[in-house]
């Protein structure tokens, strides 16, 4: 199963590639996202495929019954999906609020902190 | 000692650090006064050193220390030898009288407090340096000193002057900060060696090894810089600009002092080779020849002895590189008269100052009435400096004569060099010393009367230290000169000679300095309007070449960042992803390991095989998203595939959080997207819609390329044994997953939820910081 | 979206979704489950709470605001760690007791407290941003929100 999933993988990471290489802020978001699943996607296929046993040991025995899940990248992945999700949150609420202000969601607008005529700093001491 | 030496001596080098906190808290309480108590933590340490001074004129070396990382061989540790210790005397004796005179000459200014304590900062630095005997520790003080320096000399930093010199003193020495800590590096590599201690004694080995040169420049780099040697003298006349007890301490006594103690220190071990002897008596020659006649064109107290401190700065190296054993006893007694003498003038004309309101040696005179006891301090400190007879100065120019005079041609050389110095010296110093003094009143900004006990003691006690050292020259030699010469030269050496003249050479010569001397001071206006006439036509010094370093590093760094930063997101992004797909591709291409053709997996089950469509469908729908209520379902659709495929493959932990994940990103999509807007379509041109899908391709082929070839390799089930091991037994708990996040990796969770946190409140700020500027509180 | 049939089911939706995500969390340890997910859980359902009611309402029914929430589910896992020092053993190492409540021996240990830490934190930072959102009345909207 894992080279189908590599494919797959390969997929989410063009197409999150192709979104963040936009001008548009809420399409490097929609990037942003895809990219995050790509990434728990590789990190799961990285650590092997097992069709669902899961990574919990049975009552009465003290390991994983053969064929069980590689329980680590799952352990790496929960917390990386919270994250990525708080992440998320916090882009939209920036996409959001950077449109408000500035009106627009075309990065190249966004000159706020590098102006285009950036004047020379003072040459005094 | 007692047998507590170590722990006390430990003590005396963070005393300068006490005071230095302490002061502006006692300065606040009892105003200039202050002064009287915290000189009291010098004074202790200064008493303390005296302690050792038995043991090192034994020929002793007193080392002690605590280790810091020994795992690295660094330590905290010092090392007292006749050379150490005589400058940790210096640095708390002169450090002693600072304080006091600063109380006096700083009286009433507001931030009185904030001067005294950068001064004890620094003593505390410069006493750190020479007494330290790891290399980090050497130059870990030896930058504070830099640092220590730059604050005081900015210390009146409304004044743009003064900024500027701080500035500079800051770039040149800390420039030569980083050479010196390259040498040291080479030091350590050449030998071994991390300790001065241990460094001194070495037996050969650094003279022959091939790196020795490049050690050697890099060393000289950091001295000269930090000795104003020529042609990086020009920041000490500007480092003037800092008041008068800064100059007297820093630029005149101690820390410019630190480049010649750093050569004296390595002269056992890198002397007597020929480039040692030939750069550092050429440059100190030119810095001595250069510093006396810049020193008779000024007419500023304080210039013309910066000027003359820079002269005797490069008197010195031009003695530590001559090369005999005579030169470096010579070098010992000059180094010791000239922090007394010129402490005392420098203090002298900052008293003058202070009470008269202006230095300019042309604009002062008949002082000798109002002012006697400065009067009598300036001239024992000027005769020291002339090298007349009965002055420790008079038994440093006689010893240098006898060591520079032989009858070959460079000490010939030499020998005029110093004759041309010291004549013009003892013009600059007698015109320090008398002409604001003697003749007619002039009638200056401020009616000038004697100073306060606090500005008069410290020039005196230093005046009168020259003439007692000189007339008690055994006692001073056997605790003095003698321990540090042998130090220098790593060999017993005893200094003997007295202040009764003995008639030969050396005397001969002195006469010709002083008639010379004499002579200029006559015609001291004339030979100013000389130079000065002189140095015009000589055009702009490397004073203005710093102003051009510094604009144009301003430009440079402007260009630069203009070039790499051009403020355009994209440009960025496409940057980054470019270098991430090559990073991927090339490799594997190059050398030859790409993965090979992966069989087709065989029973793929059809749920499995609809999730998949499922998620890509969900990846076309983003990519295609035209408005927003698409954009959000087909982001939830690939969601949820994700969601689903983990289950499939025995992850419903990772399945639950996804599916709740996916559904709270729809509701805050939902929430917020209605209030954006999502242009129709990707305003991309085509040539740019190639490119980027390029780019995007090659990133995703790349993953995929890495991962199959991953997968190829045998998995590494080390850990995924341990947690399955451990995870019942040990931790109790059934759910390897969830104990792996609370139990084995605990810590890591602990920051990710502190990430979680850090993002909420982001987030609140964000929405708030519009809501508290336009008044709308909530 | 606040329908007449949301208003009368979101309530108990709520209870019962809230109960789960504490069920969720504490059976963590053995089961899939734990704090990040029954955090998700919570959170869902006071979203759902919210949306039936109004963003004060939640405000309201949970009494703290909630960013005081995560914060104090921060300490208590930081806490958590802490406790080792106290036992002699490295920052984290879990510490387990068995006391006997009612005949029932119950197993309480610091790493559950700590995956409690995990829940309050994911439950307080997230319902803070989708309230600050619900809130929040864009232009386009004008508070229809409210």
């Amino acid at each position: 199963m894992e080279p189908l999933f590599a494919v797959l993988i390969g997929l989410f990471f063009a197409a999150a590639v192709y979104l963040m290489l936009s001008k548009h802020t809420v399409r490097i978001l929609l990037g942003i996202v895809l990219l995050g699943n790509g990434v728990n996607l590789t990190l799961f296929t990285a650590g092997r495929l097992t069709r669902e046993v899961p990574p919990i040991i049975p009552a009465g025995m003290d390991a994983l019954p053969a064929g069980a899940a590689n329980p680590l990248p799952q352990a790496l992945i929960l917390t990386a999906i919270v994250i990525s999700f708080s992440f998320f949150a916090f882009l939209l609420v920036l996409t959001y609020r950077a449109y408000q202000e500035l009106g627009t969601d075309d990065t190249d607008e966004m000159r706020l902190a590098e102006p285009r005529d950036e004047q020379l700093p003072p040459m005094g001491y | 000692m007692a047998a507590d030496a170590p722990a006390l001596t430990f003590i005396a080098l963070f005393l300068p650090f006490l005071g230095a906190v302490l002061a502006p808290f006692l300065t606040r309480r009892l105003k200039h006064n202050a002064a009287w108590l915290l000189a009291l933590a010098p004074l202790a340490a200064f008493l303390h050193f005296c302690g050792f001074l038995p043991e090192i004129a034994a020929g002793e070396a007193a080392t002690g220390g605590y280790a810091w990382a020994p795992s690295f061989n660094l330590s905290f540790s010092w090392f007292l030898d006749g050379l150490s210790l005589t400058f940790a005397l210096l640095i708390t004796g002169i450090g002693t009288l600072i304080v006091v005179y600063s109380g006096g000459y700083m009286k009433g200014h507001p931030d009185q407090g904030r001067f005294l304590a950068f001064i004890l900062l620094f003593m505390g630095a410069m006493l750190g340096l020479v007494v330290s005997d790891s290399f980090l520790m050497l130059f870990v003080y030896w930058e504070l000193t830099s640092l220590t320096s730059f604050l005081l000399i900015g210390f009146d930093h409304e004044r743009e002057a003064a900024r500027r010199a701080a500035l500079q003193a800051l770039v040149v020495t800390g420039a030569g900060g980083l050479s010196l800590l390259a040498g040291l590096v080479f030091l350590w590599n050449i030998t071994g060696v991390t300790q001065l201690s241990l460094l001194v004694h070495l037996d050969g080995g650094l003279r022959e090894s091939p790196f020795y040169l490049a050690a050697l420049l890099l060393v000289l780099g950091g001295a000269f810089t930090k000795s104003a040697q020529f042609p990086f003298h020009f920041w000490l006349p500007n480092a003037m600009e800092a008041p008068t007890p800064v100059s007297a301490y820093l630029h005149s006594a101690t820390m410019v002092k630190a480049g010649v103690y750093l050569l004296m220190r390595l002269n056992p071990v890198m002397g007597a080779t020929p480039a040692w002897e030939i750069l550092l008596p050429f440059f100190g020659g030119i810095t001595l020849i250069s510093g006396t006649l810049l020193a008779v064109r000024q007419t500023d107290l304080k210039l013309m002895l910066a000027y003359t401190t820079m002269a005797s700065l490069g008197l010195l190296v031009m003695l530590t590189g001559f090369g005999s054993a005579h030169a470096v006893e010579a070098a010992m007694l000059y180094l010791v008269a000239h922090s007394l003498f010129k402490g005392a003038l420098f203090m002298v004309a900052g008293t003058v100052d202070h009470e008269t309101g202006t230095r300019d040696v042309t604009r002062l005179g008949g002082l000798c009435a109002a002012m006697p006891v400065t009067f009598g301090a300036a001239l024992l400190a000027a005769l020291s400096m002339g090298g007349l007879p009965l002055f420790f100065g008079f038994l440093a120019k006689e010893e240098i004569y006898a060591a520079l005079w032989a009858g070959n041609p460079r000490a010939v050389f030499f020998t005029i060099l110093a004759l041309i110095g010291n004549a013009l010296m003892f013009a600059v110093a007698f015109a320090v010393a008398l002409k604001p003094f003697l003749g007619a009143p002039v009638e200056t900004p401020k009616h000038a009367h004697e100073g306060p006990p606090s500005l008069w003691l410290g020039p005196a006690v230093l005046a009168a230290l020259g003439l007692l050292g000189a007339l008690f020259s055994g006692i001073a030699h056997r605790y003095v000169s003698s321990p540090m010469a042998s130090a220098v030269m790593d060999d017993a050496v005893t200094i003997d000679i007295t202040t009764v003249p003995h008639l030969g050479m050396p005397l001969l010569l002195s006469v010709i300095t002083v008639l010379l001397g004499a002579l200029v001071y006559w015609r001291l206006g004339d030979a100013r309007a000389l130079m000065a006439r002189m140095l015009e036509n000589l055009g702009p010094g490397p004073d203005r070449g710093f102003d051009h370093f510094v604009s144009d590093l301003v430009r440079f760094s402007v260009a630069v960042t203009r070039f790499i930063q051009p403020g355009r997101l994209e440009i960025y992004i496409t940057v980054t992803f470019v270098l991430l797909a090559l990073t991927l591709l090339v490799p594997p291409v190059v050398f030859g390991e790409l993965p090979g053709m992966p069989a087709w997996p065989d029973g793929i089950l059809v749920q499995e095989a609809a999730f998949f469509l499922i998620a890509v469908i969900g990846i076309v729908a983003v990519l295609r998203a035209r408005d927003r209520l698409t954009a959000i379902v087909s982001l939830g659709i690939q969601g949820f595939a994700v969601a689903v495929l983990f289950l499939l493959f025995g992850a419903p932990d990772l399945s639950f959080t996804q599916f709740m994940v996916e559904t709270l990103s729809v509701v805050i999509l939902a929430l917020v997207m209605t209030r954006l807007r999502l242009s129709p379509a990707d305003h991309r041109p085509a040539g740019q819609l190639f490119v980027d899908a390029t780019i995007a391709a090659a990133c995703g082929i790349g993953f995929t390329l890495l991962l199959l070839k991953s997968v190829e390799a045998p998995f590494d089930t080390l850990l995924t044994d341990f947690f399955n091991a451990y995870s019942k037994v040990v931790a109790h708990g059934a759910n390897v997953v969830n104990v792996v996040i609370v139990d084995f990796r605990g810590t890591d969770t602990l920051g990710e939820i502190a990430v979680v946190m850090i993002t909420g409140l982001a987030v609140l700020a964000l929405i708030r910081v519009r809501a508290g500027r336009k008044g709308d509180v909530k | 979206m606040s329908t007449l049939i949301l208003r009368t089911v979101a309530p108990a939706l709520t209870a019962l979704m809230l109960l789960f995500s504490v069920f969720v969390l504490l059976r963590g340890h053995n089961e899939p489950g734990g704090g990040f997910i029954g955090g998700l859980i919570a959170v869902s359902a006071l979203a759902i709470y919210g949306i039936a009611f109004g963003v004060g309402a939640v405000r309201r029914a949970i009494r703290f605001h909630p960013m005081a929430i995560a914060g104090a589910g921060l300490l208590l896992a930081t806490l958590s760690g802490f406790l080792s020092i106290f036992f002699g053993v490295p920052f984290m190492t879990g510490l387990w007791v068995y006391p006997v409540i009612f005949d029932v021996e119950v197993p309480l240990s610091t790493v559950m407290s700590f995956d409690l830490g995990v829940y309050l934190v994911v439950v307080g930072a997230i319902i803070s941003i989708a309230l600050a959102l619900e809130q929040e009345p864009g232009p386009e909207l004008g508070g229809e929100e409210d």
